[in-house]
């Protein structure tokens, strides 16, 4: 009977979880029928904020890719002194509000930033341009593939970097040959999340991009402008936002699975000291 | 054959590493784990940068922390056998054996018997085989140094012995300054012609490993160097006692209750000897008699080396037997404490 009880009560309070978890989006699909919800995303405020979104996101993208993975790379496999406050710094901003993000970005490349001046000196203004957008962009959803990055890379044999180094292989060559491939699902894993957050990125952006159509108005500042102006477009830009979304971290599990790399060995060069 | 020279100094957590070590034709190191048997093949290779020193293969110094000398790994020219081999886990065994981009890939996989398996990778793999692809892996980027980590701990016991027969039988021939790590004594005495040991980061003594147990330099030395390894060739089949007959090389004949045939290395502990001044009596007893040829004192004990063997006495009984170089005794042990190794 006591068992009975218990039972009851823990998937009651699942049932609770789980139904406040959904209804949000199950009633995004159900406010407006699926054709309507089709319909309204040929609206020309929406095909100009999937424009921009997709834009600016790619690229952030490969920015994130490029910088990002050098990055992780000597966080996880460097030791030296002042390492975690490093890493920290790198991990800040998946915690920062991003309204500070957004106003920390105006601060250091804004008009009047850090750095303001010496870009106009050189005729370049980004604060309210598509290039804020990627940089909004890049900074908040990048930490999340860094964090991943570093994570798989650390994960990565340290004998089999030394096997590769051994065998006649220079640093490059073992980056590429060993260490890229073996922690490729994990960087995989750490892009895709980077992409969800990137497309979902909306305080930092309004902030130090503005919100103009088909400039800087990412499909979330697009949601949030329909909001009072037409209240179906900005649910079916919703619904195609959840579609995405629940498609990317689908993928994710089916395809990569979370794996760590394979080891093959003890690390017994790691420790040097 | 070239040779080796590693003299170098590294701080470790707990003990300074000092060793200075010069590897002509196969050289094993023994030693307890945490000796530091490791960090030498990794200071050797270049993966560890040591606090002071210099490693030189012949004329070619590859590392002289006074001179600001420290060629990167890639730039040695060492096969690097890892302890659990550290194939890489995404390739295939060919591409393992092809990573170093020289042209004997075929020759390698064929001489190692793996060119089956060449699309295999190495998850697939029993102990036996990742061991033979990382010998051909090693050796395919034409090595001036073999060093092997520990190169049987991987193995299972049934798999061991004729592991250790092929390696031997490959180092034989393959005429390289080779440095094996182990802490196993019986491997490195059926590997390699000289033996170091290891311990706490010192090398307490190296020499030949009749030298180590005639005269090791102190106990631990001695309790460490297990075992007297003779060699010689089963004649027939075990007899009706199940005794198997072994013909030692000098042509005298020991018994042992081992099965095995060919070649083979005949173990005995030196405690497990006992001496005499006439031949000791009873069945199932080996017997071997010689020159007394040295009496160390080790501890409390003596070791004694009579012909091809060393025992170990009380000093009691050395006394009441005599024993003084150049006196013959006889040495006997039982087949039953008479181990039967299998070697090429």
């Amino acid at each position: 009977m006591r068992k009975a009880g218990w039972a009851a009560l823990v998937f009651l309070a699942a049932a609770v979880g789980l139904g406040f978890l959904t209804l949000p989006v199950v009633a995004l699909f159900t406010r407006v029928p699926p054709g309507e919800l089709v319909r309204l995303l040929g609206n020309p405020v929406v095909r100009d904020a999937i424009v921009v979104s997709l834009k600016t996101t790619l690229i952030a993208q490969v920015l994130i890719l490029l910088f990002g993975t050098p990055l992780a790379y000597l966080l996880a496999t460097r030791r030296f002194p002042g390492r975690q406050v490093l890493v920290t710094l790198v991990e800040l901003p998946l915690v920062l509000p991003p309204a500070v993000a957004g106003i920390g970005l105006l601060a250091a490349l804004g008009r009047f930033g850090l750095l303001g001046s010496t870009l106009d000196a050189f005729g370049l203004r980004i604060g309210f341009t598509q290039t804020a957008v990627v940089l909004a962009v890049a900074f908040v959803a990048g930490p999340f593939y860094v964090r991943t990055a570093i994570a798989s890379f650390e994960g990565v044999d340290p004998n089999l970097v030394a096997a590769s180094r051994t065998l006649g292989a220079g640093p490059a060559r073992t980056f590429f040959r060993v260490a890229l491939p073996l922690a490729g699902s994990g960087l995989a894993a750490g892009e895709a999340l980077a992409f969800a957050r990137g497309l979902g990125e909306f305080g930092a952006t309004i902030m130090f991009a503005g919100s103009l159509q088909g400039v800087t108005q990412t499909l979330p500042l697009a949601i949030y402008a329909q909001f009072e102006a037409d209240f179906d477009v900005a649910v079916a830009m919703g619904a195609l936002l959840v579609v995405v979304s629940f498609a990317l971290l689908l993928s994710l599990k089916l395809v990569f699975g979370w794996q760590p790399s394979q080891r093959t060995s003890h690390s017994v060069f790691a420790r040097t000291s | 054959m070239a040779t080796l020279s590693a003299d170098f100094a590294l701080g470790l957590r707990s003990y300074e590493l000092r060793l200075a070590l010069e590897v002509e034709g196969v050289v094993a190191l023994v030693g307890p784990s945490g000796a530091g048997k490791t960090t030498v093949l990794g200071v050797i290779a270049g993966l560890i940068r040591p606090d002071s020193g210099r490693v030189a293969l012949d004329g070619e110094v590859w590392l002289d922390v006074e001179r600001g000398v420290n060629r990167s790994p890639e730039e040695r020219r060492v096969g690097l056998v890892f302890q659990e081999y550290a194939l890489f886990p995404h390739l295939t065994v060919r591409q393992n054996v092809a990573y170093s981009r020289n042209g004997r890939v075929d020759e390698l996989l064929e001489r190692f018997r793996i060119s089956h398996l060449a699309k295999e990778r190495p998850g697939s793999l029993s102990g036996g085989e990742r061991q033979r692809v990382a010998l051909a892996r090693a050796l395919a980027r034409d090595p001036g140094v073999l060093l092997l980590d520990e190169p049987l701990a991987a193995l299972d016991a049934h798999t061991k012995a004729s592991v250790r027969a092929e390696l031997q039988q490959l180092l034989h021939g393959l005429d390289l300054p080779t440095l094996i790590v182990t802490h196993d004594y019986e491997d490195a005495i059926a590997l390699a012609e000289t033996v170091g040991v290891l311990v706490d980061g010192q090398l307490r003594q190296i020499g030949s490993p009749e030298e180590l147990i005639a005269r090791p330099r102190d106990p631990f030395v001695a309790s460490f160097t297990g075992a007297n390894l003779l060699h010689g060739r089963v004649e027939g089949p075990a007899d009706t006692d199940g005794l198997t007959t072994v013909r030692l090389e000098a042509g005298d004949l020991v018994y042992s209750t081992d099965a095995a045939e060919g070649e083979v290395g005949v173990v005995v502990h030196p405690w497990d000897v006992s001496l005499g001044q006439v031949p000791a009596e009873g069945s199932a007893l080996n017997l071997l008699s010689g020159e007394v040829a040295s009496v160390v004192q080790v501890g409390n004990r003596l070791r004694v080396r009579i012909g091809p063997l060393t025992a170990e006495v009380t000093a009691a009984s050395a006394e009441r037997l005599a024993l003084e170089p150049g006196r013959t005794a006889f040495a006997s042990f039982k087949a039953t404490a008479t181990r039967l190794v299998a070697l090429s």
